[in-house]
């Protein structure tokens, strides 16, 4: 625990990019192209309405912003750019559906619609932009994943660091309840809440909190435990230091190691089971942009033609890998970041 | 021990009482005629909700509801399942040794490859093996299941043709079955196949399989290989291998029964993590391939809002849970005579 409380005044001295933790994150290229890829999804995220802009047709997203055309609604100087970009109202999350064929259309191939032509740049699958999907159902899994690991986060460390600071019958209540929600995988306790209070985005991240706060607040408890031992924490309370001034300005922010990394895990971890969820037909509403509705539409087209067994690839290969990179960004970076932490490793 | 063991036995009626106290408070969110809406199998009973609602006290309080419901689950009825159509109780009978079975066959590749290749990298920690484990790991940790399977039937189903269709066994051999049944003695299918000395079957059962064992095990796999790694050359530094190295052993004396032996015991405890990743593993395998295991029952439960169902696949897998869990402190207390309960 020495190395975490050294931590802040070597960060002050040397600099924030030149602190240890920081040159050694920078030596590992793993970690460095894990950040990449995370900074690439933040940035799909945030320009979501730039990348893939509301069609004309297929949702009421330009409609709802009060935008007459595409070309309008991407105009920074116009008030519907600002929408989109800070507010985008819930049409804008729905997937943008061209048409109602059932067969795939290929990347690029033109199609007609009532306003002209379009050009999916992924294709569609059952009707819906592909692209449209990806790109805001990058919107979709990083609000799901920041709303979810904030709350797990403000549950998790307040009931943890209060068990572990004050023991006694509210450690044991606590802790109790941590034995009920650890006594099932966590997956299926996700499934049972938002399967029975239906489909929408605020029930899942309802249901995330709900199961997850268990794990933040018990590695919480036993870090206080640690730190609760250490002296300048007897130094605070020698100085007539209320409990809860204690807790809150000395004992959880040198606790707080452990918990970073498993929050950045955590916010790579989440989308990716939503987007299982929602794969199986649980959680978010039929057309709601998220992957893993895009994945569950490729399950019709595994087999190809007889001509081209892969004549439908498309289908399922762009959602994969969007998934998969997204996954691959957030563990690198969780990995090195526990490593870069870690004080055992010099 | 024995003492430790009904301890933590005990503890788990508890824990599915305040799991299905949850439910039954969940349920009451909605309103009764939304409740109502989970018994409900045809059209008939749709124009009088009103009488499902009284018939089954949806519109009395909370305590009385959940009484009702444990007195009927103590008697050993646990309701019926719209997604399975029949019994709760009966489903997880006929449906639970498909999942014992996948996961099976599902430790051979987790135990036997995890291990093996764990073993290799951390023997040859930054060599070639130990650089081609570590993107293997990093890869194959990265795909969750659903998408896994995905791309499994993409390459084996579609384009290479190689991977038979969904479920347990081909068409002709359902068939065949019907016609000769193979006696039930484990209802794993393709143990009993075997056990009646049916080759084809057996064959075919293997042969659908492999995918889904694949799709099931790869997390878990690459998981174990990391630990296994990890652990081994934790202990390859320790004194004692030092000095069986200095009193002449051979070399492979030292690293498999010195080190590799201890480095087994952080592996035996992520066995608690293996069985609840194979549980919610199953929920997508099955479903992908069309497994008849609770897997897909449960995921069907859920997307149905068969509620009788969805709480006993609920209360199945905590009960797998907490045995599961048991049974890693109990193995653990085996093979590392430091650990001891009180």
């Amino acid at each position: 625990m020495s190395a975490v409380s050294a931590a802040p005044s070597a960060v002050q001295r040397e600099g924030f990019w030149n602190s240890r933790v920081m040159r050694r994150f920078r030596r590992n290229r793993l970690a460095v192209f894990g950040f990449f890829l995370v900074c690439m999804f933040l940035l799909v995220a945030l320009f979501a309405p730039l990348l893939a802009p509301p069609p004309p047709v297929g949702n009421n997203c330009l409609r709802d912003v009060g935008a007459a055309t595409t070309a309008e609604a991407i105009t920074p100087t116009s008030s519907s750019f600002w929408r989109l970009m800070f507010a985008a109202p819930a049409s804008c999350y729905q997937i943008a559906r061209i048409n109602f064929s059932q067969i795939p259309s290929p990347p690029l191939k033109p199609i007609q619609t009532e306003v002209g032509e379009v050009r999916p740049l992924f294709g569609t699958s059952s009707g819906y932009d592909v692209w449209y999907g990806i790109v805001w159902g990058t919107r979709t899994a990083l609000k799901l994943a920041v709303t979810v690991v904030f709350f797990q986060l403000l549950i998790g460390i307040t009931l943890g660091a209060v068990s572990g600071y004050f023991g006694g019958w509210i450690d044991n209540l606590i802790q109790r309840l941590i034995d009920v929600i650890f006594a099932f995988p966590s997956l299926i306790l996700v499934i049972v809440i938002t399967s029975l209070l239906g489909k929408s985005l605020s029930y899942i991240i309802l249901a995330f909190v709900l199961v997850g706060w268990a794990g933040y607040a018990r590695i919480m408890r036993g870090e206080v435990l640690k730190t609760r031992a250490l002296e300048f924490v007897d130094g605070a309370r020698a100085l007539g230091a209320s409990d809860w001034r204690i807790i809150f300005r000395h004992v959880i922010p040198n606790s707080l190691t452990a918990i970073t990394v498993i929050a950045v895990l955590d916010l790579g971890a989440i989308p990716l089971t939503a987007a299982a969820l929602s794969f199986l037909g649980i959680g978010l509403p039929p057309g709601y942009t998220d992957w893993g509705q895009l994945i569950s539409f490729a399950r019709a087209w595994i087999q190809g033609t007889a001509e081209n067994r892969l004549e439908y690839w498309y289908v399922s290969f762009f959602p994969a890998i969007t998934i998969i990179l997204f996954g691959l960004g957030w563990n690198l970076l969780g990995d090195a970041l526990r490593d870069a932490l870690d004080p055992r490793e010099r | 021990m024995t003492a430790f063991i009904l301890r933590r036995l005990m503890a788990l009626p508890l824990v599915l009482l305040a799991l299905s106290l949850a439910i039954v408070g969940l349920l009451q969110t909605l309103s009764p005629a939304e409740r109502a809406a989970a018994f409900v199998t045809n059209e008939n009973q749709l124009r009088n909700l009103e009488a499902i609602i009284r018939e089954k006290g949806l519109d009395q309080p909370f305590h009385v509801q959940y009484w009702n419901w444990l007195r009927e689950v103590l008697r050993g009825n646990l309701g019926f399942s719209k997604a399975s159509n029949q019994p709760v109780f009966e489903t997880i009978a006929e449906r639970f040794p498909a999942t014992v079975e996948l996961t099976l066959f599902s430790l051979f590749p987790i135990l036997g490859f995890g291990i093996w290749l764990g073993t290799r990298a951390g023997l040859n920690k930054d060599r070639f093996i130990d650089q081609f484990t570590r993107v293997f790991t990093v890869i194959t940790n990265n795909i969750p299941t659903f998408v896994l399977g995905i791309i499994l039937l993409v390459i084996f189903y579609g384009l290479l043709g190689l991977a038979p269709g969904p479920g347990q066994v081909s068409p002709e051999n359902q068939v065949n079955l019907i016609i000769n049944p193979i006696p039930r003695v484990t209802g794993m299918l393709s143990i009993d196949a075997l056990l009646a000395g049916n080759w084809a079957v057996f064959w075919d059962v293997l042969h659908h399989m492999f995918l889904p064992v694949i799709t099931l095990s790869t997390v878990i796999t690459a998981g174990m290989i990391k630990v296994m790694r990890s652990s081994l050359i934790e202990v390859l530094s320790q004194d004692y291998v030092r000095t069986a190295r200095a009193k002449g052993l051979p070399e492979r004396t030292v690293n498999l029964k010195h080190a590799r032996r201890n480095a087994l015991i952080p592996v035996a405890t992520i066995g608690g993590f293996v069985v609840l990743g194979l549980l919610s593993g199953a929920l997508f395998t099955e479903t992908i391939f069309a497994w008849p295991g609770i897997g897909s029952w449960g995921a069907e439960t859920a997307t149905r809002f068969d509620v009788p169902g969805l709480l006993g696949f609920a209360l199945l897998s905590g009960i797998l849970t907490v045995l599961a869990n048991l049974a890693v402190d109990i193995i653990y207390a085996l093979i590392d005579p430091r650990v001891r309960f009180d």
